[in-house]
């Protein structure tokens, strides 16, 4: 095992400010915590959807799947069962895993595929250059909406505790040790982890005003209690003025999909007697 | 040619899938080459189901619209089925519900005396229908025994009382023949894939593609595969190229619609390189179309479907025995070439089930693997003379594995540099040389026929069967190209060679492969096409032949 530099050559190319830097500091830094602790990075894969968010598959240095939007769920999830021993961890962004990809995020949480979500919620579309988003507040003023959006933002927070996800929190990247934390816990827990990240988009919503004054820390809250969590999940309805909870909401320990699959590998002599078997029952 | 025709119709839920099942394995034990289709209305409950059982003593790939038994378990079955009749057909019946001439039983009144559940009713038809034909007693229990693994004793008790109610009207003579396996296309694509090194199985259910779905995760722990059912067609190919990237052989399966909603993982497949196999087992179309009926209208969809340029291998097998033997060779060569690479099929030959020949399977070729060397650094998209680039998955150690949608570079990082862009479009076309070289080992066209004659029928697929039969009584030769990407050109004309006249058969009604094979110069003077959902019969591609023959 080599200690390698986590980050490449490629070329940087978010914006001054961008949140973005703040959520790839604090995974490279996991990332070294993993490896000094013994971990081979050699057996972690990051998957990233389409957006800004999803550079960081260039600009980290470890297997990484540069995916197509909204997709990083089921690529992640074929990932972790072809290779148990692996540490699969998805970067996503809003546009990419709560409207494109909504539908896979449900079910990776449903079957509690054991997989880090790491979403870098920034609330606007910033590659395709000012959007709403599904976590945009009301009234979004973007390209696609200069009137203003006619739709509240959805909860992804309370949408995973309502999908069965088994560890559940939110960060803010100007908290960058709590996100370090989670990012941590995350892949620590074994099953489905998602992590709802607040992030700074400079050019096209740029809140931490806004954020700033409002977070506050989790702290002393039973992770077991589902219904404490859900009151937790919605304190802050993604739009008013409400204080914001950071931390961990809710984990539980549960069965992690793949575990009921059979597993066991044939090799050529054993798979072609296999099939010459249900062969001769044919007939 | 010794032939003879089963058609056993009913209710749907009344098992008249596995009823023509039995039938099918009754005459396969008396030597008969078998071909069986089933008809069937999308629906769960009521309507109208039959299949068509007909044996040979010769490989066949379809039926006629005459059978020689007709085994009703409802009085529609006898309505439909009025044309099927001949003078000397017979018919075995269900009396409780069915009003005919030839041989009535009381299923209810069997049923009750053994207290067998409804389920068993068919035991006793096909009993019946066992004694009209004049099989041997001790056929029918080995047939019974290997396939029915519960209440076997009971289920042979019902057939006995029918059995011993009847006369034998219609002897069938056996055939020397050994009795040979019964497999569906599906099946047959299964089993080859897994022959091909199938790891995984990723499927959402859809007619007609679902039974290998259901065939595979039966078997899985047998075969040693893992069968996922997620949440949609999207998640499917996604989960598949997961698997891939992490050094797995995987697989799809769909129709024409899940396909659609594939074709952005198929276009992720071609830039990632990444290898899968896909079965798209084609219905009559547009959109929801019929879904239990066959067509051919999705040759040139599946020829180019997924946005930019990239190698496909595209192989319709026609027979099961052919189906075996390409399934495994698609995941190899998916495998060697790093590209995805599709099995077209339809329902006709999905859900058609066939005597299977095992020892006119040829052996595959195998195909070269690229290891990476352990040079460093590795890079995932290193540019090489075949365009084929040295293969590393997830969790090899020493290798940071960069797999990108993106345009990219060799290590697989994101670019927009011409001329970087350029030289890996290149790349990534290069493999279609290789590709088209190594076709050249693998059997690419089939002939059959009359294979000096002048008239050459061109079909592809499941028309294999029937196209033969009509060509032997015809005079006429048949050839049918087995791989349709990269088109095989050359042998294609090899095969054509003195046939001044070209007709295209095919299930669809705008001759997708005459169009692509004009592409290539070869021109089809005529077009006999079908497009109702359901497959030519012999008996009327004869007559439309006989139209358009010079």
């Amino acid at each position: 095992m080599t200690v390698r530099p986590l980050i490449t050559d490629a070329k940087n190319t978010w914006c001054p400010g961008c949140g973005n830097f703040s959520i790839q500091h604090a995974l490279k830094d996991v990332l070294a915590g993993m490896e000094k602790d013994g971990r081979s990075l050699d057996n972690v894969v990051l998957v990233t959807g389409i957006g800004c968010h999803a550079k960081i598959a260039d600009y980290l240095n470890i297997n990484s799947f540069y995916a197509i939007h909204g997709r990083t769920l089921p690529v992640a999830t074929g990932i972790k069962l072809a290779n148990p021993d692996l540490t699969v961890i998805c970067c996503a962004g809003d546009g990419d895993c709560y409207a494109e990809g909504l539908d896979h995020l449900i079910f990776a949480a449903k079957r509690n595929i054991d997989l880090t979500v790491i979403v870098h919620n920034n609330r606007v579309y910033g590659l395709t250059t000012g959007q709403y988003t599904p976590t945009s507040p009301r009234g979004f003023k973007g390209k696609s909406t200069p009137g203003g959006t006619g739709e509240d933002p959805f909860n992804p927070v309370a949408l995973m505790l309502a999908s069965g996800a088994t560890s559940v929190a939110r960060g803010y990247t100007k908290k960058i040790d709590l996100l370090r934390t989670l990012i941590r816990d995350g892949i620590d827990h074994k099953g489905f982890a998602f992590i709802d990240v607040l992030q700074i988009c400079a050019t096209f919503f740029p809140v931490a005003e806004y954020y700033t004054p409002r977070v506050y820390e989790l702290t002393g809250n039973d992770h077991t209690d589902f219904e404490a969590a859900c009151i937790n999940a919605r304190e802050w309805d993604y739009s008013g003025d409400a204080p914001i909870a950071l931390g961990t909401f809710y984990r539980k320990t549960a069965p992690v999909f793949g575990g009921n699959l059979p597993s066991r590998n044939l090799n050529t002599p054993e798979r072609e007697q296999a099939v010459r078997d249900i062969l001769s029952k044919m007939t | 040619m010794k032939e003879v025709s089963v058609l056993v119709g009913g209710k749907a839920g009344d098992g008249i899938n596995s009823a023509g099942a039995m039938v099918a394995r009754l005459l396969s034990r008396l030597g008969y080459r078998i071909y069986l289709y089933f008809d069937y209305p999308s629906l769960i409950r009521g309507g109208h189901n039959f299949a068509i059982v007909r044996g040979a003593d010769t490989a066949i790939g379809t039926c006629g619209t005459k059978v020689d038994f007709i085994l009703a378990l409802d009085q529609e079955c006898m309505e439909r089925h009025r044309n099927a009749q001949k003078p000397d057909t017979a018919v075995i019946f269900n009396r409780d519900l069915v009003k005919s001439g030839g041989q009535g039983i009381s299923i209810r009144e069997i049923l009750a005396a053994e207290e067998a559940p409804g389920i068993m009713g068919n035991s006793a038809i096909i009993g019946g229908f066992a004694r009209a034909a004049g099989i041997e007693w001790e056929t029918l229990v080995k047939v019974f025994s290997s396939h029915i693994p519960k209440g076997t004793d009971q289920n042979i008790r019902v057939a006995r009382r029918a059995y011993d109610m009847l006369s034998t009207v219609r002897p069938v003579e056996p055939c020397p023949g050994q009795p040979l396996p019964l497999l569906t296309g599906n099946e047959a694509i299964g089993l080859g894939m897994v022959s091909g090194g199938l790891d995984a199985y990723v499927s959402y259910p859809m007619t007609p593609s679902s039974s290998l779905l259901h065939f595979l995760a039966g078997e899985q722990e047998k075969l040693g595969i893992t069968v996922i059912h997620p949440e949609n067609e999207i998640a499917v190919i996604l989960m598949a190229l997961g698997f891939a990237a992490a050094g797995k052989r995987s697989a799809v399966g769909t129709s024409g619609g899940g396909f659609c909603l594939m074709t952005e993982g198929l276009s992720l497949a071609g830039m990632a390189e990444l290898p899968v196999v896909i079965l798209m087992s084609q219905r009559t179309g547009p959109s929801t179309g019929l879904p239990t009926y066959t067509g051919q209208a999705d040759l040139l969809f599946v020829l180019h479907a997924g946005q930019g340029e990239f190698p496909r291998l595209i192989v319709a097998p026609g027979t099961t025995e052919e189906a075996l033997y390409w399934s495994a060779a698609a995941m190899n060569i998916a495998g060697e070439f790093q590209i995805p690479a599709f099995i077209l099929s339809d329902k006709t030959f999905s859900e058609g089930t066939y005597s299977t020949d095992l020892s006119a399977v040829p052996l595959i070729p195998q195909g070269n693997s690229a290891a990476w060397d352990r040079s460093s650094p590795y890079r995932r998209y290193a540019d090489t003379p075949s365009g084929i680039s040295p293969i590393a998955s997830f969790g090899t150690g020493g290798a940071v594995v960069k797999v990108n949608s993106y345009a990219h570079d060799e290590a697989g990082i994101t670019t927009e540099e011409g001329p970087i862009v350029e030289l890996m479009a290149k790349k990534r076309l290069r493999k279609n040389e290789g590709l088209a070289a190594a076709m050249s080992r693998y059997p690419q066209v089939d002939i059959s026929g009359a294979r000096t004659a002048t008239v050459a029928l061109l079909c592809w697929g499941s028309t294999a069967g029937v196209c033969r039969e009509v060509a032997g009584r015809l005079g006429l030769r048949v050839v049918r190209p087995v791989v349709l990407s990269p088109f095989p050109k050359d042998p294609l004309m090899t095969a054509l060679e003195g046939a001044g006249t070209i007709i295209a058969v095919e299930e669809n009604a705008t001759a997708q492969l005459a169009v692509l094979a004009g592409q290539h110069g070869i021109v089809c003077a005529g077009r006999v096409l079908r497009y109702d959902g359901r497959p030519f019969t012999p008996e009327d591609l004869e007559m439309r032949l006989r139209e358009v023959l010079p």
